[in-house]
C-alpha cells in the first residue's frame, strides 16, 4: 500500500505539514516548531525507507505513479525514481530534518517560516520525483518562490537585494528550462520524459540540439552555479539564516546537477557527447575549481568563504559529468550527496558561532578551540571532509573523479590536482583564523555547543565518516542507473 | 596470523573511538587505557616478529576484501603481511608505547590532556594503517591520516601562534608532496587499472609499466615520499613542526611518521627505473649534507634534532637510492629507535628546564644522569660509534654508496659527501650533548630547579637505549629482509627462469637495482654476483673505516670546541660570519618561499577576489542597473511622451473648446452672421467645383 504511493506520500506530505502548521494559532511556537519537525521527521524516514527498499540492481524507474492529469494537453501526474533520484531524495530527508532544528532559535513570524519551509521541502522532493515536464516545472517554481520569502523576510541586513538577486537570477534560468520545455513539446506534443529521453527528437538536427543544450545548461548552470553565473550564491548565502543556507548548499544547488542528468544528457545525447562541448564543460569545471578557491581565499566573510567553497566543489560535479564515463560519473553523483552533507555541516557551524559573536568577521575570530572543544572537534571533521580528506566521503567522491578525468583529459586533471592544495590552504587558514591562536577577550563567556546544535551537526559527521570508510552504500544505489545514463549518451 | 595483523590495528582504533567519546569520564581522562591499548598491539606485534624468526619459511600473506566499487572495476582494500610490514609494526608500536608512558610524566596537566591521546591513538591507528596497506591507494588513505594526526598535534598548544603556523606549514607543505604522489597514483592506475602492489610489481616484472610511464609514476610516488620524509626541498615543514610536545616530535616527527617516506620508496622499490633510483639518491644524499650543516650552528636543543632526522632521512634515501634497499630500510628501523630516545631525553631535560634554548643549559649530568646516560648512548648510536646500532645501519648505507660509486665512478660524490656528513653529524651531536650535559650550568636559577624525570619518563629511555644498542647487531636486518626482486614476480610467468634465481639474500648489492625493467635477472652469471660481491665487501670495509674516521674528528672538533674549550666557537663564528648567518637563516629557503609562493598566491587571490567583486559581481549589478534605468528611462517616457500625449490630446481639446466657446456670444444677429458666411462659402465651393 505505502510502497504504491510512496513518493506521492513523500512529496506531500510537507504540505500537509504547511496545512496543520497554518492551523495553529501563530502564539503557539513551540507547538508549530514541533509540528513542522514531526513532518519533516516523517519525510527522513520514508526518504530512509525508499533508500532501503529501492531495488539497486534495477535500472528502470521504480516506484511509478501515472495517471493522467490534464488529458487536454497530454500531461500526466507521473512520479517514479532511479538511483539518482533516490540518493538525493534522501539526502534531502537527511538535511531537512536537521535544518528544521537549525531554524529553532528564529522567533519571527515562526508560522510564516515553517509553511514557507515546508512548502520548499515540497518543491524540492518534487523536482526530484517527477518524470513529466510539466510537473517538473511546476515544483520547479514552487521551489523558487517560498526560497525567495526565506530570504527576503527572514534575511540579514541586505537581505533584499540577495532575495531579488537570487529570485532574478534563478527566474532567466526558469524562463531557458521553460523555452527548451516547449521546445520538446511542440516537437512530440509530449511532457513524458522517458518518452523524451527514447525519442531523442533533436537527433536529426545538431546544430539546434546544441542550441537547446547551451539554453538548458544556462538554465542549469546558474543552479549549479558555473562560473560566471555564481555571483547570487554568496550574497544569497550571507544573507539567508543558517537553515536556509543548509537547504541551499546542501539541496538546492544539486538541482543543476540532477538537470544536466535528467534532462540535458539523456535528452539531447548528441550535444551532450560532442567532443568540443564535453571539453568545454571540463574547462568550465576546472576554472570553478580554482577559481572558488582562489576566491574563497579572499574573503573576510566567514558565510561568503563557505559560500565559495561550495562553487569550488561544484566544480567537480561538473567536471565528472562533462568525463562521462563510470568513475567520474559516479564520483560526480557522489560529489554532490557528500557535498550536501559537509556543505551543510559548513554552513551549520558558522552559523553557531554567529549567534554568540553575531558577526562573521574572520579578522575578529581566533582561540575559539580553547572555549569550545566539542565546537573544536566537530569543526575539524566538517572542515577536513570539505577539503577532502580520506575517511571521508568527499575523498572518495574527489578521487573518483580525478581517476575518470586522469582517463580523458589529462591537462585538466593535473590543473585540478593543483586545487585540491588551494582547497587544503584555505580551509586550514580559516581554521587557524577562527579556532587557533589565543583566546580573544570577546570571546571570553562564550558557551560550548549547545545540545540542539549537536544533535544537527553530530549525524552529518557520523555519516561523513561512515560513507568515507563504506561509499559502497551510497555508490551502490545509483551505480547501475549511472551505467545506464551513460549507455544511453554515448549511444550515437 | 591475519588475525593477530587485523587486532593489533584493530585494538587502538577501537580504543580511539571509545576514548573520543569517553575520555571525559574516564579516570585520569583515559590515560592509562590509551597507553594500555598499544601496549596490547605492541605484544601482538612483537609475537609475530617471534614467529617471523622462527618461521621457516618467509610470511608473506596477501588479504583483500572488495572495498569500493568505482563503477568499472571494484577495488579491494586488504592487509600485506611480510617481513617488511612485520618488522614496521614492531617499530609503530614500540616507539607508540613508550612514548604514551613517557607522555603521561610530560603531558602531566595539559589543559587538553585526553585529547591529546585521542589525537595519539588517532595517529598510531593510521600508521598501523598505512604499513599494513596492501595497494597504494589504501595507503594512500592512511598517508593522509597520518598527516592529520601530525597536523593536530603539531598544533596541540594551538594558543601559540607559531604551534597554529607551524600545524598549517606541515600539512600544506606535505600536502603538495602528496599531490605529486596522487598523480603517479593516477597514472598507475591509468595504464594498469589497479593499485595493488603486487599487481604493480608484476607489471613492472613483465615490462607493461616500462619506459616513461614508470619514470614518471615513480617520481611521482617519490615526490609524495619527499613531502613526508622532508626531503630538500619540501623539508620545510619538519624544523617548524617542533612546536609539537617533544614526545610527539619523538613518535611522529623522527621515528615513525617521518620515515614513512622511506618506507614508501622501500615497499615500491621495484617501481623505481635506475633514473629514478639516480635522482632519489642525490636528493637523498644532498639533503643529508644540506640539513647537517644546519643542525650544526642551531641552539634549540629540538632543532638540532629535527635538523638531524632530516639528515638521517636523506641518508635512507639514498641508500635506497643506490640500490641499498636492505642498508636504507634497515637505518630506518635503527634509526627509529635511538632518535626516539634523543627526543624523549631532550624531552625530559626541557621538562626539568621548562626551556629548550642550549644557551640556557649545560652541566645537567650531575642533576640527571639517567637522561645523561640514555642520550650518550643514543648520541654513540646515531654518530655510528663501533657497536651501537647505528653503526652498522650507516655503514652499510655509505658502504653501498661507495659500491655504487665503484660501479659508477661518476657518481663516486654520493659517497664522499656522505662519509662529510658523518663527520658533521659527530660535531654536532657531541656539540649538543657537551652544551648540555656537561660543563657547568649556564642558567643558575633554571638549573637550581631542574631535577631527574619520574619513572614513567625515565622506563622509556632506558628500553630506547636498550635497543639503541642491541638492534644493529647480528644482521638480522638482512636475513629476513633481502631485497625484493622483480624476479620473484616474473618468476610467475616464466617459471624456467626463476630457478637459476637464487640470489644471495644478505646481498644488497645483488638486487637487480640497475638491471633496466623486464630483463630478468638470471643474465647475471653467477660469476658476476660473486664479483659483485666481492666487490660489496671490500666497499663496505672501506667505508666502515672512512666513516669512523671522519666520525672521530668530528667528535675530536666538539670535544675540542665544547668540553675542553681549546677552540673558541665565538672566534670561529666571528671568523665565518658569513657563513653562520647563512646557515643559521636556514639558507634563507624559508624567507625565498615566503617571498615568492606564499607572497605570488596572496596576489592573485587579492586579484581574483577583486575580479570576482567588481568585474563579474559588477557586469551583474551593472546589468541590474541598466535595467532599472532603462525602466526609469521608459517611465519617464511613459509618463512625459506616451501619457503626455494622452494628457496633450485633452489639454489641446480643452484649449481648443475655449477658444471657440468665444464665438458662442448668444447673439442671434451674430449667429446669422455665421450662418450667412456659410452659406457663401459652401455655394463659392460648390460653383468652383463644378
Amino acid at each position: 500500500m505505502i510502497d504504491a504511493h510512496l513518493l506521492t506520500l513523500i512529496v506531500f506530505l510537507p504540505i500537509l505539514g504547511m496545512v496543520m502548521v497554518l492551523a495553529i494559532p501563530g502564539s503557539q511556537r513551540q507547538l508549530i516548531r514541533i509540528t513542522a519537525a514531526f513532518f519533516t521527521f516523517l519525510v527522513f524516514v520514508l526518504s530512509t525507507y525508499l533508500f532501503l527498499v529501492f531495488d539497486r540492481s534495477n535500472v528502470q524507474m521504480q516506484f511509478v505513479e501515472h495517471y493522467s492529469w490534464i488529458s487536454q494537453y497530454n500531461i500526466w501526474y507521473y512520479m517514479g525514481v532511479d538511483g539518482l533520484s533516490v540518493i538525493l531524495i534522501f539526502l534531502t530527508g537527511i538535511l531537512c530534518f536537521i535544518a528544521t532544528f537549525a531554524a529553532w532559535n528564529i522567533e519571527k513570524a515562526v508560522k510564516g517560516y515553517y509553511a514557507m519551509y515546508l512548502l520548499l521541502v515540497t518543491g524540492m522532493l518534487g523536482v526530484f520525483c517527477t518524470l513529466d515536464f510539466f510537473l517538473f516545472y511546476v515544483f520547479w517554481e514552487i521551489m523558487l518562490l517560498p526560497m525567495y520569502f526565506l530570504i527576503g523576510i527572514w534575511g540579514g541586513p541586505k537581505r533584499e537585494y540577495a532575495a531579488i538577486k537570487f529570485f532574478i537570477y534563478t527566474l532567466v534560468g526558469s524562463v531557458l528550462i521553460l523555452l527548451v520545455i516547449l521546445a520538446f513539446y511542440f516537437k512530440t506534443g509530449s511532457f513524458d520524459m522517458l518518452e523524451l529521453i527514447r525519442e531523442r527528437p533533436f537527433q536529426a538536427t545538431p546544430v539546434f540540439e546544441k542550441v537547446l543544450f547551451f539554453a538548458l545548461f544556462i538554465g542549469f548552470a546558474i543552479k549549479i552555479p558555473v562560473f560566471p553565473f555564481h555571483t547570487w550564491l554568496p550574497d544569497a548565502h550571507v544573507e539567508a539564516p543558517t537553515a536556509i543556507s543548509v537547504i541551499l548548499a546542501g539541496i538546492l544547488l544539486k538541482m543543476g546537477g540532477y538537470g544536466l542528468l535528467r534532462i540535458s544528457y539523456p535528452m539531447l545525447p548528441g550535444a551532450a557527447w560532442d567532443d568540443g562541448v564535453r571539453y568545454f564543460l571540463a574547462i568550465l569545471g576546472l576554472v570553478n575549481i580554482i577559481y572558488g578557491a582562489l576566491c574563497a581565499m579572499a574573503q573576510t566573510d566567514f558565510k561568503r568563504l563557505v559560500a565559495y567553497s561550495s562553487i569550488s566543489h561544484m566544480g567537480f560535479v561538473l567536471l565528472g559529468i562533462a568525463v562521462l564515463n563510470a568513475e567520474a560519473l559516479n564520483g560526480a553523483v557522489f560529489m554532490m550527496f557528500s557535498h550536501g552533507l559537509s556543505s551543510a555541516m559548513l554552513f551549520l557551524l558558522v552559523g553557531v558561532i554567529y549567534d554568540r559573536a553575531h558577526h562573521r568577521d574572520l579578522s575578529r575570530f581566533g582561540g575559539l578551540g580553547t572555549k569550545m572543544p566539542i565546537y573544536l572537534t566537530l569543526s575539524i571533521v566538517g572542515f577536513f571532509a570539505s577539503l577532502g580528506l580520506p575517511g571521508t566521503s568527499s575523498f572518495i567522491s574527489e578521487i573518483m573523479v580525478f581517476l575518470g578525468s586522469y582517463q580523458v583529459y589529462l591537462g585538466i586533471t593535473i590543473a585540478a590536482l593543483l586545487g585540491i592544495i588551494l582547497t587544503a590552504a584555505y580551509i586550514l587558514w580559516t581554521v587557524e583564523r577562527v579556532y587557533l591562536g589565543k583566546l580573544r577577550p570577546e570571546f571570553e563567556g562564550f558557551s560550548d555547543c549547545s545540545g540542539r546544535e549537536i544533535f544537527t551537526l553530530v549525524p552529518l559527521a557520523l555519516l561523513l565518516i561512515l560513507f568515507g570508510i563504506l561509499p559502497n552504500i551510497v555508490l551502490d544505489v545509483f551505480r547501475e542507473s549511472m551505467q545506464y545514463l551513460i549507455q544511453i549518451v554515448t549511444l550515437q | 596470523m591475519l588475525n593477530i595483523a587485523i587486532c593489533i590495528i584493530a585494538i587502538p582504533f577501537v580504543a580511539l573511538v571509545v576514548h573520543t567519546f569517553l575520555s571525559a569520564r574516564m579516570p585520569r581522562r583515559g590515560d592509562w587505557f590509551a597507553t594500555g591499548a598499544v601496549f596490547l598491539s605492541l605484544g601482538l606485534a612483537c609475537w609475530l616478529f617471534v614467529q617471523m624468526l622462527f618461521s621457516p619459511t618467509p610470511i608473506y600473506i596477501n588479504f583483500h576484501i572488495d572495498w569500493l566499487n568505482l563503477g568499472s572495476r571494484i577495488i579491494p582494500a586488504g592487509i600485506l603481511l611480510d617481513h617488511l610490514t612485520i618488522v614496521m609494526l614492531v617499530v609503530v608500536t614500540l616507539v607508540s608505547a613508550l612514548v604514551y608512558l613517557f607522555s603521561i610524566g610530560y603531558m602531566h596537566g595539559d589543559v587538553r590532556y585526553g585529547r591529546y591521546f585521542s589525537y595519539l591513538l588517532l595517529f598510531t591507528t593510521s600508521m598501523l594503517g598505512l604499513v599494513l596497506a596492501n595497494n597504494l591507494l589504501v595507503l594512500y588513505i592512511f598517508w593522509e591520516l597520518v598527516g592529520l594526526s601530525s597536523y593536530l598535534l603539531i598544533g596541540h598548544w594551538f594558543e601559540r601562534d607559531t604551534a597554529a603556523k607551524a600545524a598549517l606549514k606541515a600539512f600544506i607543505v606535505t600536502r603538495i608532496g602528496d599531490v605529486g604522489m596522487f598523480f603517479g597514483i593516477l597514472r598507475i592506475y591509468f595504464h594498469l587499472g589497479t593499485f595493488d602492489y603486487e599487481a604493480i610489481f608484476q607489471a613492472v616484472a613483465n615490462g607493461t609499466l616500462s619506459g616513461n610511464i614508470r619514470v614518471l609514476a615513480g617520481l611521482g610516488i617519490f615526490f609524495g615520499a619527499m613531502g613526508k620524509s622532508a626531503q630538500f626541498p619540501l623539508h620545510v615543514w619538519l624544523p617548524d613542526a617542533m612546536e609539537g610536545p617533544t614526545p610527539i616530535s619523538a613518535l611522529i616527527h623522527a621515528a615513525t611518521m617521518v620515515a614513512a617516506g622511506v618506507y614508501l620508496v622501500g615497499r615500491m622499490f621495484l617501481i623505481f627505473d635506475p633514473t629514478v633510483l639516480l635522482i632519489i639518491a642525490y636528493i637523498g644524499c644532498f639533503t643529508a649534507l644540506f640539513a647537517a650543516t644546519i643542525a650544526v650552528v642551531m641552539d634549540d636543543m629540538k632543532k638540532v634534532l629535527a635538523y638531524s632526522t632530516i639528515s638521517q632521512l636523506g641518508y635512507m634515501m639514498l641508500g635506497l637510492g643506490v640500490g641499498g634497499y636492505v642498508a636504507g630500510l634497515f637505518h630506518l628501523t635503527t634509526h627509529a629507535s635511538f632518535k626516539a630516545l634523543l627526543f624523549l631525553g631532550s624531552g625530559s631535560v626541557i621538562h626539568a628546564l621548562g626551556t629548550q634554548s642550549m644557551r640556557e643549559m649545560g652541566g645537567l649530568r650531575k642533576k640527571m644522569p639517567v637522561t645523561t646516560v640514555t642520550f650518550l648512548i643514543g648520541t654513540l648510536a646515531i654518530v655510528g660509534c663501533p657497536f651501537f646500532a647505528g653503526f652498522y645501519s650507516k655503514d652499510a648505507i655509505i658502504g653501498a654508496a661507495l659500491a655504487f660509486g665503484l660501479h659508477h665512478p661518476q657518481h663516486l660524490a654520493l659517497f664522499l659527501v656522505s662519509v662529510f656528513t658523518a663527520g658533521l653529524t659527530a660535531f654536532y651531536m657531541f656539540r649538543l650533548f657537551f652544551k648540555t650535559f656537561t660543563g657547568s650550568p649556564r642558567d643558575q636559577e633554571k638549573f637550581h630547579h631542574a631535577h631527574e624525570s619520574p619513572l614513567v619518563m625515565t622506563i622509556p629511555l632506558v628500553v630506547l637505549a636498550f635497543l639503541a644498542i642491541v638492534s644493529g647487531h647480528g644482521g638480522w636486518f638482512q636475513k629476513y629482509n633481502p631485497a625484493p626482486q622483480l624476479s620473484t614476480y616474473e618468476a610467475q610467468q616464466v617459471a624456467e627462469h626463476a630457478s637459476h634465481v637464487q640470489p644471495e639474500a644478505s646481498s644488497s648489492f645483488a638486487a637487480n637495482r640497475l638491471v633496466p625493467a623486464g630483463t630478468p635477472v638470471a643474465e647475471h652469471g653467477a660469476e658476476e654476483i660473486a664479483d659483485e660481491e666481492e666487490l660489496e665487501h671490500r666497499a663496505h670495509l672501506g667505508a666502515m673505516v672512512a666513516s669512523t674516521l671522519f666520525g672521530a674528528i668530528g667528535f675530536f672538533l666538539a670535544y675540542l670546541m665544547f668540553f675542553k674549550r681549546r677552540l673558541s666557537s665565538a672566534a670561529i663564528i666571528q671568523r665565518f660570519r658569513a657563513v653562520y648567518t647563512l646557515l643559521s637563516n636556514k639558507y634563507y629557503i624559508d624567507d625565498f618561499f615566503h617571498a615568492v609562493l606564499v607572497r605570488t598566491l596572496h596576489a592573485v587571490v587579492w586579484l581574483v577576489g577583486v575580479f570576482d567583486k567588481y568585474v563579474i559581481d559588477g557586469l551583474v549589478n551593472f546589468s541590474g542597473l541598466a535595467t532599472r534605468f532603462t525602466s526609469w528611462l521608459v517611465g519617464k517616457f511613459d509618463n512625459i511622451a506616451v501619457d503626455g500625449a494622452v494628457n496633450g490630446t485633452a489639454w489641446t481639446t480643452g484649449i481648443l473648446g475655449e477658444i471657440l466657446s468665444l464665438s458662442q456670444t448668444g447673439r442671434i444677429r451674430n449667429y446669422l452672421l455665421f450662418i450667412v458666411l456659410g452659406i457663401v462659402t459652401l455655394v463659392t465651393v460648390f460653383v468652383f467645383i463644378k
